[in-house]
């Protein structure tokens, strides 16, 4: 996801997303290019899928995705850092007390 | 812009990450060398790829069964598929599918030596699935690790189809093998001719092999080409016997000591011919996906025109109602 948009009067570039089955969520698997979103759907068809890898697609434009900054030490993640008390683990219970 | 100390501590985060084991993804900060690095090697991965549907294109209307055919077809198609998981894996670090095309079209960028040798007889097809994927898929199952995320999530796929590659080409050949004497020489005749140009794909000796080490030490390379070639010898040779062809190289045998085949040394001086150009087929491929460009480009400017009109009849989706 570079955010390329059909540079050169060229074919702009879709991310595509791919369900393996049904109970699955729809995965990233990778980009093409295509002239429109229609033939994005079957170019991810033939290109993504040609062993059953598939039950649906997804395609969206890469321009239009909007992403988080990419550093992982970034501050925008930084809300869920401190809060070890959202972990069942954060609390101590006797070992004998059962289903829990 | 980034001051000189935000570079250095990109860069010790970059290096930390890459030391550790984890994956560089594409908007991370990567030092410009590495990304270069990168584009140049996945480009002329993704080269190789679609020149490489030609040798064997050749073939799909002269195979000789239905069965053949449609096995040849979607082998080509895979290996289409292939060059697009690649292009696509370059266009993350910033580069233009237009631009690689450009530059492979113009003799700019590379791809593999081993598709400017012709394929003879339907036997190299057989071959070129047995020795040049078995000796492609030695190089690409590390690849698999490669530090750079998009590019080993697309050897994990590149790997998993060529799996199929080798094995319809064996069976190729097994088939031939147990046919007339006429099929067995010609099986002989194609591993003859393939067998020194496939260790050739490893690349020139570690010695001789400038960006071996760097490629290495950013884990995007986790192999010596020669590491590679010692394998790649060790896994074939027993295939041969059983498939009852000799390897054409009288230095070739195994040593017990070391735990591996010796063999000879390649004809590295012909490898730097054929990579500089000068190989039997170098002009016809080029000139053959030149045409292809050229000739599609209507399909193209059509496609784009088509979208334009059903953007303008239906809602922005691009989906028709």
């Amino acid at each position: 996801m570079n955010g390329t948009e059909g540079v050169d009067g060229g074919w702009p570039l879709f991310e595509v997303f791919v369900r393996g089955k049904r109970g699955l969520n729809h995965v990233h698997v990778g980009s093409l290019r295509a002239a429109d979103a229609r033939m994005a759907l079957t170019h991810a068809r033939d290109l993504y899928t040609r062993r059953n890898e598939g039950v649906s697609i997804w395609v969206v434009r890469s321009a239009d995705v909007t992403a988080s900054a990419p550093d992982e030490r970034d501050p925008f993640f930084a809300p869920s850092g401190d809060k070890v008390y959202r972990h069942p683990t954060f609390y101590e219970i006797p070992d004998d007390v059962p289903h829990i | 812009m980034a001051t000189e100390a935000d570079e250095r501590e990109l860069r010790a985060h970059f290096e930390e990450t890459v030391a550790a084991d984890r994956r560089v993804e594409p908007r991370d900060w990567m030092p410009e060398a590495y990304r270069a690095t990168l584009v140049r090697q996945i480009a002329q991965h993704a080269h190789s790829e679609i020149i490489g549907m030609q040798p064997e294109g050749d073939w799909i209307t002269r195979a000789p069964s239905l069965r053949r055919k449609a096995i040849l077809w979607a082998k080509v198609q895979d290996e289409a598929g292939h060059g697009l998981y690649l292009y696509g894996a370059a266009e993350t670090l910033g580069a233009d599918r237009d631009d690689l095309t450009r530059r492979l079209l113009e003799g700019r960028q590379k791809y593999s030596s081993i598709f400017n040798y012709p394929a003879a007889t339907f036997a190299d097809v057989g071959v070129i699935g047995w020795l040049v994927d078995g000796a492609a898929i030695c190089n690409q199952v590390p690849l698999c690790r490669s530090s750079y995320g998009p590019y080993a999530r697309a050897m994990v796929r590149v790997c998993k189809e060529e799996s199929f590659h080798q094995r319809q080409g064996y069976e190729l050949l097994w088939t031939m093998a147990r046919g007339t004497a006429a099929q067995r020489e010609m099986v002989q005749d194609a591993v003859d001719r393939w067998w020194w140009p496939s260790l050739m794909m490893f690349g020139p000796p570690d010695a001789a092999s400038p960006n071996s080490r760097r490629s290495m030490a950013w884990r995007i390379k986790r192999h010596s080409n020669d590491e590679l070639r010692q394998r790649f010898v060790d896994m074939t040779v027993p295939q041969a016997d059983r498939l009852g062809v000799t390897l054409p190289d009288p230095e070739l045998r195994w040593n017990e000591e070391r735990g591996h085949h010796d063999f000879g040394t390649p004809d590295f001086a012909e490898l730097a011919r054929v990579i500089g150009g000068d190989g039997p087929c170098n002009a016809e491929r080029v000139a053959r996906r030149t045409a292809a460009h050229e000739d599609g480009a209507w399909v193209r400017e059509a496609a784009v025109a088509h979208a334009q009109r059903r953007a303008r009849r239906t809602d922005d989706s691009g989906v028709a109602r």
